[in-house]
């Protein structure tokens, strides 16, 4: 039975906070512009009216609120317009709102009874389109609907509409069998485009699958004299996909047969760990969910970076969240499961100014979302998954070039402390499942959300990327399942294995998991679904979010179910793991898939790629400076110097009581490149945390680009007190067109820079993830075609630990009269530069790295912060020492006056001096009275005293007896925030 | 005696341990329960001194913050909350517990009247979460928590702090001593309404309030992440001034541990 359909519409007896920013966002200059918001609750279930009423009572705060039973708004208005979700995408709010009614009755109405929407009541002189442009600037159509009534309208039908998005599935499932027999173009399309749909007539969404891939699986079917089912070959192509197997860097590539990632990264971990010896701090590198590290006897720490490119451009919302919550899932499914003490971002977009509309269709049909949106989408989304989740978010950075117009790249990270042994005595790094072990799915339901994740991500975006790749996230789902995992299940040894279900959802976690005991059985039935009609191929690969796979003993069984069902987790049996070598999976008693696991895991055939050189930028711009106020101005202003505040305040930090250096740094408040936590409130011990990337440096040396990234990695940490002795470093490289000879010769060498500087540095890489085609192609305004690439772009995530936080240091200037020095040679490295940039320029010289003398440096640093010789110290980075030193200042509110004739350089001109961007560089400011000890400790280092610090606002550069730049900090502070400032 | 304090857990609060972490460094003995296991019966509430909603995104604040997990006790164990009540035990309420026990209708204006909303805790006014460091002066002497305490440095974090309620409960309020800790600049002046020194919009400058009985308070401020010297944002300053001087940073911040402190003294002095 149906039951009645009720609207319960709470309306705000005041004007609300959305409702007021929304009215300061679209008053434009032509229209007059009010509106009220009211809160939608759409119910359908046979309930009494009294029952309703109750419902309504307990949905609403009557301080401030009334509530309307099936009736319209009384007030007068112009336009109402309604906004809900699409049938199937989650609703938390619905999911939350049946449970309060479930416990008000203690009845259970059941799943798609309840349906949120929100109804803007807006005065003014807009006509319909205005309100349809509205509706658009404020939902994604992805995943929201809106629907419009003017005001006579509204008055005519009583209201809007009493109508509920439910889905609607054909309740038939079945499987059918795919015809590998066929020639080799039928066969590329099939892989391309993905199975025709036997009903609909249409392909069913990217397998991926290339056609020596397509043609290993059709030999495999031929021998084993049978035709693959649909649902065979989807989860052969998520097991097989780039984003799974990575492909491009186990591949041969020229000479290198083992593929870049065994030659550059693994072999350079493992050459760091044999080096160090007993020093050797790694526990668990690349096997597992994230990478792990020794904390100290008791604890480990892991960290995992991940991306989340291709979901976000297209729901920026949603992908964000999902990025956010998903790489939690893989500090949750580290070992035994790890605690999330930290999250960490990075976000590179196109600029948020630039307004000129992309199309993946022809003809001005699907445009791309613009910049702006997606920063503000994806801003909104880490903000809503972070906080929610109960996470610091002390770390992260945004880079804005017009490369990442078509495909943001969204990076997220997750830090995790484990026990590292458990009470059971067992190391809790190491997992097995065991034959017999039951495999269990738990959280939240599976819906047809997410379906091609992993494959969709694996190729462009174009016309045809699918909608459903969409995921909608839930956090507090996830925190329930998170909380009953970390905080009871593990300790109590409820299970033996735990993954998380990301990519490919359960075909790659089960599959995964089975590999440590040799096969699995699963019976699809009895994965719980968000709403019936899901085709067996849609539950085994739909990524549907906030779900963790576990293998569970027999006689454990029951006490987890039970644990999971006290904490609200859903739980179900799926099936068992056993040793069979065999990966089968039935529905409804019906075998409808059985691939040998050899053939799973390692059927895929290696490949075998070249590279050809890629033509560098070499040649050096001639540059000459006449205003110096004017340009430092511009510099320190612009899009990758500027405060990033907004962002930083809105994510929790200081949840978990667990920050020491945080996000915004001084009274200034001064973005800040390296964050420390504590994260055992017994031990002053530490976790130093920051990132590092330079994009634009690799149109001139990739190696470069790679180097200076680690260096800065690793000396933003240094800065702030960090032991270049016990830290470790992630990669994320996020490519373009890797089918690209030229892209794949830029990769190689940065990888091989990977290695050489890991092993210099001694800082093995314990975790890492690449994303290999963040490419655009579609259509601009006028129907040309177009393609944009991300600059290659390689991310270094450093991780290391400290024995006491209170020997660390900020930037911030903190006394007066201190004297400030630089630490290291200023070269003439202005290559990729933010010098070079604000005058439309590349150039050819990048910094170089010389890793044995910064490495020397990065030890005494150490040794220096941990004495507290240093009343602060910076990174000199992005923008050179001058925009260093100008955020010092600001961090600090003091003022500064410095002499660049004392800066040590290679005979430089003012400019570069300024500017460069050599790296293994400081600013720090010293206490007077230790002048001698520390210039003494800098025997054999290059430094040199430039300036002090002064009272006031005063910031005065000089070069010599001639002045170049005379202002005040609270100016630059102004600069410094303004760009960002309505965000 | 050594109170006992019961810290809820569950359907997405998150500040449990370092709450609990707060009230133990104060001399309480702790217990994290997850409010199913009181549903159940497996722990009883009447077996603590001390009752802490603590902060976090319980419902991922779904049909207003602190709502869901409000109606969840008020279904299942709200004689046993009225009954803690009335032993003139303690309730301390932080963020998203502050939001809970205003739903709850934990804010009495007289006895007999808990359970009866006097207020709400709506969206900030930028209608976004935020989170940074805010300066409290303190304003009832009849709260039991707030002894001793004058100004104190403290961070927010939510989106839904923005303090109000009805003009004549507002009187009432201040005229009972309720108004516990409002908004106010570093030098300790009002903040009067404006942002930053006001995060939210809140009437009057509130962060806190407590029941007629000053034994019941909530704030939106997050004591429980200010108890240490270095978790100040300010810690590397005051760390560099102090060493010029010869002196070290006291690990606490005293003031603000005050607030667990009071809480495990007042069983100290009337309870025993």
């Amino acid at each position: 039975m149906q039951g009645e359909i009720f609207r319960i519409e709470i309306d705000s007896k005041e004007t609300s906070s959305e409702a007021k920013v929304l009215e300061k966002k679209f008053k434009g200059k032509e229209h007059s512009f009010a509106l009220e918001i009211s809160k939608v609750y759409t119910i359908q279930h046979s309930f009494f009216k009294e029952q309703i009423e109750k419902i309504a009572k307990v949905l609403h705060n009557p301080v401030v609120e009334t509530f309307r039973l099936n009736s319209p708004f009384s007030k007068k208005f112009d336009w109402a317009l309604e906004l809900g979700f699409l049938p199937g995408v989650t609703d938390n709010v619905a999911n939350t709102t049946a449970d309060i009614i479930d416990d008000l009755f203690k009845t259970e109405i059941g799943r798609n009874k309840v349906f949120t929407s929100k109804v803007l009541f807006i005065t003014g002189n807009l006509k319909r389109e205005d309100v349809e442009f509205i509706a658009r600037e404020l939902i994604n159509t992805l995943i929201k609907r809106f629907h419009i009534k003017s005001y006579e309208q509204y008055l005519q039908d009583k209201g809007m509409d009493y109508k509920v998005p439910k889905v609607a599935l054909e309740q038939s499932a079945d499987v059918t069998f795919v015809d590998l027999d066929v020639d080799n173009k039928e066969l590329a399309t099939l892989g391309k485009q993905g199975i025709i749909d036997p009903k609909t007539g249409l392909r069913r969404g990217p397998l991926a699958l290339d056609l020596d891939y397509m043609n290993t699986i059709k030999d495999y079917y031929k021998n084993l004299g049978r035709k693959p089912t649909d649902i065979e070959i989807e989860s052969i192509a998520q097991t097989w996909s780039e984003h799974c197997k990575h492909t491009i860097f186990a591949a041969q590539l020229d000479d290198i047969e083992e593929g870049i990632f065994s030659r550059y990264i693994k072999a350079a971990t493992i050459k760091v760990r044999q080096e160090l010896g007993k020093k050797d701090f790694c526990i668990s590198v690349f096997k597992d969910n994230s990478g792990g590290i020794i904390f100290d006897d008791k604890f480990m720490i892991s960290h995992k970076v991940e991306t989340h490119n291709s979901p976000s451009a297209l729901d920026p919302f949603g992908g964000a969240i999902t990025g956010i919550v998903g790489v939690n899932r893989d500090t949750i499914g580290f070992g035994q499961g790890a605690l999330p003490i930290t999250n960490v971002y990075g976000f590179c977009f196109g600029r948020p100014e630039d307004k000129t509309v992309l199309y993946r269709g022809k003809n001005k049909t699907n445009p791309a979302i613009l910049p702006k949106r997606i920063l503000e989408g994806v801003v909104h989304g880490v903000n809503v998954g972070g906080n929610c989740s109960g996470i610091p978010t002390p770390n992260g950075f945004v880079y804005f070039d017009d490369s990442y117009k078509g495909k943001p790249l969204i990076f997220v990270g997750t830090i995790g402390l484990m026990p590292r042994i458990l009470p059971n005595k067992k190391l809790s790094h190491e997992k097995n499942a065991l034959p017999g072990d039951n495999i269990v799915v738990i959280g939240g339901r599976v819906g047809k959300d997410g379906i091609h994740g992993a494959t969709f991500s694996s190729e462009a975006l174009d016309e045809g990327s699918p909608a459903t790749a969409v995921q909608i996230g839930d956090p507090i789902t996830q925190k329930k399942l998170s909380d009953s995992l970390v905080k009871e299940a593990r300790d109590k040894e409820l299970y033996n294995s735990i993954t998380d279900n990301g990519a490919g959802g359960l075909s790659c976690s089960v599959a995964e998991m089975a590999k440590e005991c040799g096969g699995f059985i699963v019976d699809l039935e009895k994965v719980p679904l968000k709403y019936p009609g899901l085709q067996p191929w849609e539950i085994w690969i739909s990524e549907s979010q906030e779900r963790m796979t576990l293998a569970v003993p027999d006689g454990k069984l029951a006490a987890f179910m039970e644990l999971m069902s006290d904490r609200g987790v859903e739980s179900a049996v799926i099936g068992k793991f056993n040793n069979s070598n065999k990966a089968i999976v039935c529905f409804e008693e019906k075998e409808i898939f059985n691939i040998d696991m050899d053939f799973l895991h390692d059927g895929l055939p290696q490949r075998k790629l070249v590279t050809k050189p890629y033509n560098y930028i070499k040649e050096e711009p001639k540059i000459s400076v006449d205003n110096h106020q004017a340009l430092f101005e511009k510099i320190l202003g612009n899009h990758n110097n500027c405060s990033f505040e907004f962002i930083s305040k809105q994510y929790d930090h200081e949840v978990q009581n667990n920050s020491v250096i945080k996000p915004l740094i001084g009274k200034g408040r001064v973005n800040g490149n390296a964050s420390v936590i504590k994260p055992v409130f017994e031990s002053k011990k530490g976790v130093v945390i920051s990132q590092s990337l330079y994009p634009r440096l690799s149109e001139i040396s990739c190696y470069d680009m790679a180097a200076c990234a680690i260096d800065t990695a690793i000396r933003n940490c240094v800065a702030v007190g960090g032991d270049i002795n016990h830290l470790a470093l992630l990669d994320n490289f996020c490519w373009c067109s890797s089918d690209n000879p030229e892209r794949l010769s830029q990769l190689k060498d940065s990888a091989k820079a990977c290695y050489d500087y890991a092993v210099s540095y001694k800082t093995p890489f314990i975790s890492g993830k690449d994303s290999m085609f963040n490419d655009f192609k579609g259509f601009d305004e006028n129907d040309n075609k177009i393609k944009i690439s991300v600059l290659p772009t390689l991310l270094i995530s450093s991780i290391g630990i400290i024995d006491d936080v209170n020997q660390t240091t900020s930037m911030d200037l903190k006394i007066p009269e201190d004297l400030i020095y630089v630490i290291g040679q200023t070269k003439d490295e202005c290559g990729g530069s933010e010098f070079y940039y604000a005058h439309g320029k590349i150039g050819g010289k990048t910094p170089k790295v010389d890793a044995k003398n910064a490495r020397k440096l990065y030890e005494k640093m150490h040794f220096l912060n941990k004495k507290e010789l240093f009343s602060s110290c910076a990174s000199v980075g992005q923008g050179g020492i001058l925009i260093t030193l100008a955020k010092m200042a600001i961090a600090g509110s003091l003022g500064a006056k410095i002499d660049v004739q004392k800066i040590p350089n290679d005979n430089l001109p003012i400019e570069k001096i300024l500017y460069s961007e050599s790296q293994s560089r400081f600013i720090v400011t010293i206490d007077p009275e230790n002048e001698k000890s520390f210039e003494k400790e800098m025997n054999g280092f290059v430094a040199a005293r430039i300036g002090v610090v002064k009272e006031g606002t005063g910031f005065v550069i000089n070069n010599g007896d001639e002045n170049i730049i005379d202002t005040n900090v609270k100016h630059l502070e102004r600069i410094y925030k303004e760009r960002f400032e309505d965000y | 005696m050594i109170p006992k304090v019961i810290i809820m857990s569950g359907y997405g609060i998150n500040c449990e341990t370092e709450s609990a972490h707060a009230f133990e460094k104060a001399g309480a003995k702790c217990e994290i329960v997850h409010i199913n296991d009181l549903i159940s019966k497996k722990k009883r509430l009447l077996n603590y001194d001390i009752m802490m909603f603590p902060g976090g995104f319980s419902y991922g604040d779904d049909t207003g913050s602190g709502n869901a997990f409000a109606n969840k006790l008020k279904n299942n164990l709200w004689d046993d909350l009225l009954e803690f009540i009335n032993s003139k035990k303690l309730i301390l309420g932080v963020c998203n517990g502050f939001q809970i026990m205003t739903n709850l209708g934990l804010f009495a204006l007289e006895e007999n009247t808990y359970g009866q909303r006097i207020n709400a805790m709506q969206p900030n006014n930028s209608n976004r979460y935020e989170c940074r460091w805010v300066h409290l002066k303190s304003k009832s002497e009849k709260c039991v928590f707030t002894r001793g305490i004058d100004k104190i440095h403290i961070p927010i974090a939510h989106g839904e702090g923005r303090f109000y309620c009805k003009q004549e409960t507002f009187k009432k309020l201040k005229n009972n001593n309720q108004i516990v800790f409002t908004y106010c600049d570093e030098s300790g002046l009002d903040a009067k309404g404006i942002y930053p020194n006001n995060p939210n919009g809140s009437m009057s400058d509130v962060a806190a309030i407590c029941d007629f009985s000053g034994r019941i308070m909530g704030m939106m401020p997050h004591p429980e992440r200010s108890i240490y010297s270095i978790s100040a944002p300010d810690f590397q300053l005051k760390k560099e001034i102090a060493k010029r001087k010869g002196e070290v940073l006291p690990e606490m911040m005293e003031k603000v541990f005050l607030i667990f402190k009071n809480a495990v003294d007042y069983f100290k002095e009337e309870q025993v």
